[in-house]
């Protein structure tokens, strides 16, 4: 009863650490549409994260450093995207999976001899008091900093887009940016930071993904994990907690699927591989088959170019 | 200042050497990476881009090689080509490839050691059939739920690559391998072989394919309706559907056609170069074709001429990466880079770039 | 010449609190504004008259800060005026009401008011403000409600309202009537003429005579982006007026009477509940249309125009009802099938809609022609055949263009239009509807046009003329029904109706 009570508890907390990369990958992506940007890079520049922060650690020994440059890695692949489809105005869908081309190839390029190594340790952060809680304690309070980030980013931008005036002008730059434009915001620029802010997230979600959830650099690492993140955001409708939610289950599934194959369950492993996509696909058929054309939900400048005048 | 203007006209001088200018852009860029490898950048892209068609030292490995590998990335993009015009986002080839080389594989498998003229014309619509029916997947959940195209033929990618492992260490392993991960050599296999046709040029019959391809759908493209229609959608999707265009019909067809063709490729692919289904079978023509495809301006014709060329950075790069030790990965930076430039250079087919002071002043002052 | 212009302004300085002198323009292709000067009074509506094309809108963008001049120089409130953006022009005082394209449809009333705010604001602050105003102007808005089901008087309201919160000296107002109804048009005059006793100038944009003569006191007048003349519209004729916005005046068409024979088309109870968002549902429609007979349909754009093109065409299918093409049902046939029993239409946006901008004119006749008249064979396309099909259009409608392998998008919007309804004419229509023939055309293109549909009129054909534009409905229709928040009036005689009634049909059909 009681062994079962900690295995319980651990599985969650452990969902949670699955669950974050994709997390903060597609949070940065909700924010990068509500402005009406489409970029399917997000795998690209999860990757390059993950491999310049790896780099980062294992040079300095500081995971903390090593999440900065994951972040300026996000960043940087995100600039290459930015300038591409704001200033030389191409067409987004393209350059986003020229992204994730750009970034895989540049990740294994980069990654070449640090295969096999392991980074430091990113300690985790009890909160005082709190982490003592029974069950609860081990399922929230017993993480590394990064999971509390998360999860105060994911308010952060629920509040963003819900009450402030900087939220209000993304959101009304991603509903229609000729609007915008002839009110006097700068649709390119906003378009441009948010972006950067975009690949920020999904840096920090592929560090995440190589220094603690792995931890360690294999070629591919992702996985698919930054596609995923694409698909959380149509489930969430582009609503925070409704991606915490998605994300969460979604770690969920896949970590059953690790611990049925650790177990050595009778179902084939390729079956069980497969089951985090084919999750995936069904989720969004489902969402899509629930909402009628053309809802509110989307950014209505969603994916579009803006020209200007 | 710099000022964006529109043209009136498209530009076609401009159509046809942004590609050109993409390429320059990405060797000079591409050299910068390898100085700071350490390269030579001179000898490097001599070496990708010179060698493998002049040198006489690995010209006779390599002009044979080229062909090789142009035909299913030409295949692939041609395919995929339509759909993009069309707004029509599939970039699962990749899982279309694996499935079409699979059902013909499993079917050439099951007839082994028949030798009957008729198997491998049944293998080659065992490719078209699987890559077709694996493409149907996200097309029948587009038309039926709205569901995004990108994102399932993308998902069915990473389910096709776990089949493709289930198929090479289970139910297709070649039952005389001793044990070892993988299928019979289907390009010993006599009926299904599918080998050099013309001895030292790397043309096999999926080389002779795709050029029939090539010409069969540019043909497609510019006189018939159904071309006619993939353009309209692409250009003004309210004027289709002003025209009344069935696009459910639109939608399967792109899909089949990319799935299709995709699947053909993975089958000259298994048949000939490969031999043998294995968890390495696919090595990522599914994503270099959309490079491809929007290198040869989504045109097949283009897309026949950047079918060649981006086959040669692959056999360039395999030569940069046994002569100069350079990783193959910085070939694929190289090819995502080439992307970049062309899509930005796109920029000046549709518009005039202006300083606007200078204009002004030439103009009116 | 200039010299004069500068003199003149320093002698009104007093009285001027916007002055423009020598302001231009210019594009790669057209001159927009040409040496433009203009003088606004304070506590003025001015208005600025012109046809579509005479450079108007231009030079407003240019006086708000979203389009910087060439040439010339503009003086505010006595000082040397150079907007930077927008925000720069709010600052100083300058306020404007669009036309199109400033609402946001997905966000609520309030957001669309905050989101103009430049300076930080506090929401039950801000609140307050807008209910001030509001009062103030008798402008009544609903700070929760979403904007996209609004109607287009209660959007204009919050834009107006929008605009009096930045306290504006100066008031931009791009044709703010062209989507309002008659009843919505004279309290838009009430808050106004308020507006400019309160000391606010009013620059007023329109092509329509009337109103103007009503509302503004001093008129520019501007043809091909220039000023032609500078009046007290007032002191005016109409005519004249009229004459100096066109350059010359046309000949308006002639109409014979034709007697209406028998039903071609019926339209039995249609509803249509329209899948887009914020899209207006059509109910229970009922309509004939007879032989010869041309029904006007009238009604502000937004009222479901679209959606009932769309039903009769084929591109939308009803949800109720059904579709009798000559005692045959086609309710739910597509615009194919209905072309080749000789049903034609032409949309309202030409650029996208009813012709594809980066195609040429021979590959556009395709999007409508090819079944029709044999354009293809078992799928193959026949570009002679369509190319020929091309140049006879171009010939008969005297469309100027640089023959049929220029692009859609290189032809003037009057010609375009030509294009278009003379591919549909050309295929010989049993009955043809059309929405907005005329929108955006010079007047030359729009009497060739009406004159047209005329002439298709008299052949036999049964037309339905969809327009925002009443007086080209009185001019041209045998029968007017109004379209109303997608409710269809009954129809009536035209020549029965006078200005009351059909005011009365307008607001409630």
């Amino acid at each position: 009863m009681n062994m079962g009570d900690i295995n319980l508890s651990l599985l969650f907390a452990s969902l949670i650490v699955a669950a974050t990369p994709v997390l903060l990958a597609a949070l940065g992506e909700l924010i990068v549409e509500k402005t009406g940007v489409l970029n399917l890079g997000v795998e690209g520049m999860m990757i390059f994260g993950a491999i310049t922060g790896f780099i980062a650690t294992i040079e300095t020994g500081s995971p903390w450093l090593g999440f900065l440059f994951s972040i300026l890695g996000g960043i940087s692949l995100a600039f290459i995207f930015a300038i591409v489809t704001q200033v030389f105005r191409a067409n987004q869908v393209a350059s986003g999976l020229a992204l994730t081309l750009f970034g895989l190839g540049l990740s294994s390029l980069l990654g070449y001899s640090y295969t096999g190594i392991k980074p430091a340790a990113f300690p985790d952060m009890h909160v005082p008091y709190l982490s003592e809680l029974p069950f609860l304690g081990i399922i929230l309070f017993q993480h590394d900093p990064i999971i509390y980030f998360s999860i105060f980013a994911v308010f952060s931008v629920y509040l963003l887009f819900r009450n402030s005036r900087l939220g209000l002008i993304l959101k009304a730059v991603g509903e229609n940016h000729d609007s915008a434009h002839a009110l006097g915001y700068n649709v390119i620029l906003i378009r441009f930071l948010t972006i950067l802010v975009g690949g920020a997230f999904a840096g920090l979600g592929g560090g995440y993904l190589s220094l603690v959830r792995v931890p360690q650099w294999t070629e591919g690492m992702t996985a698919g994990a930054g596609w995923i993140a694409l698909a959380l955001v149509v489930f969430a409708s582009w609503q925070p907690f409704r991606l915490l939610v998605g994300a969460y289950i979604f770690g969920g599934v896949t970590l059953l699927q690790l611990n049925l194959q650790a177990l050595g369950v009778e179902i084939n492993v390729a079956l069980l591989s497969m089951s985090p996509y084919l999750v995936t696909i069904a989720v969004l058929v489902f969402m899509s088959a629930r909402r009628a054309k053309g809802s509110l939900e989307a950014p209505r400048s969603l994916g579009k170019t803006f020209f200007g005048l | 200042m710099i000022k964006l203007e529109p043209r009136k006209n498209r530009s076609s001088i401009l159509e046809i050497s942004t590609p050109i200018i993409a390429v320059i852009m990405t060797m000079l860029f591409g050299g910068i990476l390898f100085y700071l490898m350490g390269k030579n950048p001179f000898e490097v892209i001599k070496l990708i881009f010179w060698d493998p068609v002049m040198s006489p030292t690995f010209s006779e490995y390599s002009r044979p090689q080229l062909v090789v590998k142009a035909a299913p990335l030409i295949l692939i993009a041609l395919g995929l080509s339509f759909g993009f015009r069309a707004n029509i986002w599939n970039i699962g080839a990749e899982g279309q490839y694996i499935m079409g080389a699979l059902l013909s594989g499993g079917i050439g498998l099951a007839l082994y050691p028949l030798s009957a003229w008729y198997v491998f014309p049944l293998m080659i619509l065992g490719g078209i059939i699987g890559g077709a029916t694996w493409a149907m997947i996200p097309a029948l959940l587009k038309i039926k739920f709205n569901t995004n195209e990108i994102l399932v033929s993308l998902m069915l990618v990473y389910v096709a690559e776990q089949i493709l492992a289930l198929a090479s260490l289970g139910f297709l392993r070649n039952p005389e391998g001793l044990g070892f991960p993988g299928s019979r050599d289907l390009s010993k296999y006599e009926s299904a072989a599918n080998p050099e046709l013309i001895a030292g040029t790397g043309i096999h019959l999926g080389v002779v394919f795709s050029f029939i391809a090539v010409i069969f759908l540019t043909y497609f493209l510019s006189y018939h309706r159904t071309g006619f229609q993939i353009k309209l959608i692409g250009q003004a999707p309210r004027a289709a559907s002003f025209a009344g265009i069935n696009l459910r019909y639109i939608v399967i067809f792109c899909l089949g056609l990319s799935g299709g063709l995709a699947g053909i490729a993975g089958m000259f692919e298994l048949t000939g170069p490969a031999g043998v289904i294995h968890i390495d079978f696919n090595v990522g023509y599914g994503f270099t074709a959309i490079i491809v495809a929007f290198l040869g301006r989504l045109h097949p014709i283009g897309i026949f001429l950047a079918g060649l060329l981006m086959s040669l950075t692959y056999v360039g790069g395999e030569l940069a990466q046994f002569m100069m030790n350079i990783p193959a990965a910085a070939i694929q930076v190289f090819q995502g880079m080439l992307l970049f430039f062309l899509l930005s250079a796109d920029l000046l087919v549709n518009y005039r770039i202006s300083l606007r002071t200078s204009i002004n002043k030439r103009r009116y002052k | 010449m200039s010299v004069n212009c500068t003199n003149k302004s320093k002698s009104n300085d007093m009285k001027n609190i916007l002055s423009l002198s020598n302001i231009s323009k210019y594009y790669p292709n057209v001159t927009a504004n040409d040496a433009v000067s203009l003088e606004l009074e304070s506590g003025k509506i001015h208005a600025l008259l012109g046809e579509n094309g005479a450079g108007k809108s231009t030079l407003v963008k240019i006086i708000y800060g979203l389009v910087k001049p060439d040439l010339g120089e503009m003086v505010f409130d006595h000082k040397v005026y150079k907007p930077e953006n927008p925000k720069f022009a709010r600052k100083m005082g300058i306020g404007m009401v669009f036309q199109h394209f400033s609402l946001f449809d997905a966000l609520t009333v309030f957001e669309n008011i905050a989101i103009g705010m430049d300076k930080r604001f506090d929401r039950s602050q801000l609140q307050n403000q807008i209910d001030t105003v509001a009062k103030q102007y008798g402008l009544s808005v609903s700070l929760n409600k979403i904007v996209g089901n609004l109607s287009a008087g209660e959007r204009q309201r919050i834009e107006i309202v929008r605009c009096l919160l930045q306290d504006p000296k100066v008031m931009i107002m791009d044709e703010p009537t062209s989507v309002l109804t008659p009843g919505e048009v004279s309290d838009l005059f009430i808050v106004l003429r308020k507006l400019a006793a309160q000391g606010v100038s009013i620059l007023y944009i329109s092509h329509k005579l009337e109103e103007i003569r009503t509302l503004c006191s001093k008129a520019t007048i501007m043809r091909n982006g220039k000023v032609v003349n500078t009046c007290d519209p007032r002191k005016l004729s109409a005519g004249k007026i009229a004459e100096s916005m066109v350059g010359a005046s046309f000949s308006n068409p002639k109409k014979n009477k034709v007697k209406a024979g028998q039903v071609l088309l019926e339209l039995k109870s249609i509803s249509f509940s329209a899948k887009r968002t914020f899209g207006i549902p059509i109910k229970n429609i009922n309509l004939k249309l007879y032989e010869g007979q041309i029904v006007g349909i009238g009604g502000v754009a937004g009222n479901g125009q679209d959606e009932l093109l769309g039903l009769i065409s084929g591109e939308l299918l009803p949800t109720n009802g059904s579709i009798i093409l000559e005692g045959k049902e086609i309710t739910s046939l597509g615009p194919v099938l209905r072309r080749q029993k000789g049903l034609l239409s032409a949309p309202e946006e030409r650029l996208g809609h009813s012709a594809a901008p980066e195609m040429t004119l021979t590959e556009n006749c395709l999007i409508t022609a090819e079944k029709r008249m044999s354009l293809s064979r078992r799928g193959v396309l026949n570009y002679t055949k369509s190319r020929k099909l091309s140049e006879s259009i171009i010939k008969e409608l005297d469309v100027r263009a640089n023959g049929p392998d220029s692009l859609a998008k290189s032809l003037s919007g009057g010609n375009l239009q030509k294009f278009v309804i003379g591919r549909e004419l050309i295929q010989n229509p049993k009955i043809f509807v059309v929405n907005q023939p005329t929108w955006g055309v010079d007047a030359a293109a729009a009497s060739s046009i009406r004159q047209k549909i005329l002439d298709l009129a008299q052949g036999g054909a049964s037309i339905v003329v969809i327009s925002q534009d009443l007086d080209e409905l009185l001019q041209i229709s045998d029968v007017f029904c109004a379209l109303v928040g997608g409710h269809l009036s009954k129809p009536v005689k035209t020549n029965s109706l006078n200005p009351s009634s059909l005011g009365l049909l307008l607001t409630n059909a």
